[in-house]
């Protein structure tokens, strides 16, 4: 139950590895805030410096009103999940759960009746006398989560928690967290959490906002739906989003439109995305989420015409992909509207909706094209 | 010892071809052999115990009369006057006195280790790649070599003729190759436990105890049974630096009847050679599972 702030953090391994070049992150009281990020861009090392596991070797990190670099773990008011449990495994459920109070020499009474509340919340009551290696992966997560959550920390750091369950697990142990973050803050005990994932799902579905990281640096902090609407750039734009937004250079020249030129062809993605642009004509990288490429029978007007290079059917939608030049596309079209003739090989033209599309900075990745609303 | 298993055996009701046949009858003599080879190469590595055993219920005058293990008119005589000894006291002193040399010793061992060998595997120190090649370096040191500086500095702190050179090396973690051993069964323990714990608040030595040493334990039975035997069976170690009988232990008072008799009683001296056995037996049965399971699963431990 309190902010969570990092001020120009860094962190230089031992060997001298810089890991994570000055960050700052503020994460509101009783926030969900995801860290996310393609493996070894730090989010764990983040993570870790957080619950004071790592050493801090730059910055400052605050838990409410007190800076903690140099406190431990234990008086930093964090609990965390980790990845693979890490459950004492030679205590049986109900010691686990009760070992962080025991240790903060909690009287035994006290320590049974949090035990059973969290192991209610959890559903774990069963569980209580058996041994983790008696549990299944679910099970031994709930447990994990118990234990994190049992002495009421400020601060609940996960660290991809869910990556060890299988699919259908994952999605019940994510709603799960989330709503018992949802139940904390109704009853008027909100709890603010870091949680760190490599899966866009569980950053999106689950973050109040969510931090795309790369090489130890913060790409962007937004709620998911401007992550997705407006990401800052072309990282975000690709990273966020399945498939994977198509990432093009084309030369962009603005007449009445905005044109854009992609291997001699020229169509024009509309005055819209004119009005948003604040870049100089010339080359840059054109971003448009395959669910937002159109596609038409080849020389419609105004269309890109493309290879098809391949055919995924995945049942209510299919993706398209297809190569203009060098320039690979996907595009996302639901099945019914799909034209089932349409083979390997097969020439097909492509539409650009300019409210959907973005542009890029070539050489800085920026994204040019957030002038004004997106609609 | 898959031999037989080896030949796939056809599933339905068709009759063996004379292949199959020929394989197998191949594969049956050729695993009569080999149990063959390994009994008889087992039963002689094992025959002196067989016969220690058989022979400590002959009398002395049988001994040397007859080769076979069977004792033709068996009697404990050996081992009664065995266990009364030529000495003031009785052969139980010397148990009692070995125990007294074990029991700290390998507690000692088993604390020692563990401190070392924790600091070594989790904390990053000045000086550590040094300090531990010098641990590394004493567990390649013939232990011949330290004997005689040894002997000199307990003669001048005046430990001479009591227990204590033989236990405290060893509870400063003198036994390197135990030391090595901890580190390497460590390594193996992923730190994650080790850290909800320092989340969970602890400081690094409760860690240390109710985790680490938990997790430990394998590793630790197998250190103590080691400590247990070898001490058990140490001869020189209580020969340089216990002087006064009262305080000999078993490997020693064996000796001791060897000595002093003016005819050696060899029916005594087996007898008691076979309860000398006894206790590591016992032991190593007792904790074998452990046993095993410490000095094999140091690298396979998730
Ligand atoms: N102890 C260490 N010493 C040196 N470098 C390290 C150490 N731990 C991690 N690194 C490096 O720091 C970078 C960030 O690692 P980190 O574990 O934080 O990545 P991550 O984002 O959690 O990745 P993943 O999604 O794979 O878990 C990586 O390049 C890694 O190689
Ligand atoms: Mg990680």
């Amino acid at each position: 139950m309190a902010e969570l702030q990092l001020k120009g953090v860094e962190k230089t391994y031992g060997n001298g590895f810089k890991a994570v070049h000055g960050i700052n992150l503020d994460v509101q009281e009783g926030e969900f805030m995801v860290l996310v990020g393609p493996s070894g861009c730090a989010k764990s090392t983040t993570l870790r410096m957080i619950a004071g596991l790592e050493t801090v070797t730059g910055g400052e990190i605050r838990i409410g009103d007190n800076v903690v670099n140099d406190l431990v773990p234990g008086k930093r008011g964090i609990a965390m999940v980790f990845q693979n449990y890490a459950l004492y495994p030679h205590m049986k459920v109900r010691r686990n759960l009760g070992f962080g109070l025991q240790l903060r020499g909690k009287p035994k009474d006290e320590i049974a009746t949090a035990t059973g509340e969290v192991s209610e919340i959890l559903e774990i009551e069963k569980l209580l006398d058996r041994l983790p290696k008696q549990l299944s992966g679910g099970q031994a997560q709930r447990v994990a989560v118990g234990r994190a959550l049992i002495k009421h920390p400020d601060v609940f750091l996960f660290d991809e928690p869910l990556s060890n369950l299988d699919a259908k697990l994952r999605a019940a142990m994510r709603v799960r967290i989330t709503d018992l973050h949802k139940r904390l803050k109704a009853e008027g005990r909100p709890a603010t959490v870091v949680y760190v994932t490599h899966d866009q799902v569980e950053a999106m579905t689950m973050g109040d906002r969510i931090c795309v990281m790369k090489d130890g640096h913060i790409m962007q902090v937004a709620d998911p739906v401007t992550l997705y609407e407006r990401p800052a750039n072309a990282f975000v734009a690709g990273f966020i989003g399945m498939p994977e937004m198509n990432l093009v250079p084309v030369v962009l020249t603005r007449g009445l439109g905005a044109q854009v030129t992609l291997d001699g062809q020229t169509i024009d993605a509309g005055d819209e995305l004119a009005r948003r642009l604040y870049c100089q004509d010339g080359p840059v990288t054109l971003g448009i989420r395959p669910q937002h490429l159109g596609v038409v029978p080849a020389g419609s007007p105004n269309s890109l015409t493309g290879t098809v290079t391949n055919i995924e059917f995945m049942g209510h939608e299919v993706n398209l992909h297809a190569k203009v030049g060098n320039a690979a596309f996907v595009a996302v079209v639901p099945s019914e509207a799909f034209d089932r003739a349409t083979q390997r090989g097969d020439k097909v033209g492509l539409t650009v909706s300019g409210g959907h599309a973005h542009v890029f900075d070539v050489s800085s990745g920026e994204n040019v094209s957030l002038r004004g609303q997106l609609n | 010892m898959a031999a037989i298993t080896d030949i796939p055996v056809r599933k339905g009701s068709e009759p063996p071809t004379a292949i199959e046949l020929k394989h197998r009858r191949k594969a049956l003599r050729s695993s009569i052999l080999r149990y063959s080879l390994l009994t008889i190469v087992g039963l002689i590595m094992i025959y002196p115990l067989i016969w220690l055993v058989g022979a400590s219920f002959k009398t002395n005058a049988e001994m040397f009369s007859s080769a076979g293990f069977w004792p033709k008119n068996p009697t404990i005589s050996g081992y009664i006057e065995g266990w009364q000894t030529s000495t003031p006291y009785t052969f139980g002193r010397f148990f009692v006195n070995t125990m007294w040399i074990i029991i700290p010793k390998t507690i000692g061992t088993a604390i020692s280790c563990t401190l070392v060998a924790y600091g070594f595997a989790r904390f990053e120190f000045p000086g550590k790649k040094f300090l531990f090649m010098t641990v590394i370096a004493t567990l390649l040191l013939p232990n011949v070599v330290t004997r005689i500086p040894q002997y000199l500095l307990f003669r001048d702190i005046g430990w001479l003729d009591s227990f204590l050179p033989l236990w405290v090396p060893s509870a400063l973690a003198g036994d390197a190759f135990f030391v090595f051993m901890v580190i390497q069964f460590l390594r193996a323990i992923p730190r994650d436990m080790e850290e909800a714990a320092r989340v969970d608040g602890a400081t690094t030595l409760q860690t240390l105890i109710y985790i680490v040493v938990p997790m430990l334990m394998p590793a630790l039975i197998s250190v103590c049974l080691f400590q247990f035997m070898w001490t058990m069976n140490d001869f020189l170690g209580p020969l340089i630096y216990i002087s006064s009988v009262e305080k000999y232990p078993v490997s020693l008072a064996l000796k001791l009847s060897i000595d002093t008799t003016e005819a050696f009683a060899w029916n005594q001296i087996l007898a008691m050679s076979v309860l000398a056995l006894a206790p590591s037996l016992i032991v190593f049965f007792m904790a074998q599972k452990y046993f095993i399971e410490g000095i094999s699963s140091g690298g396979v431990k998730g």
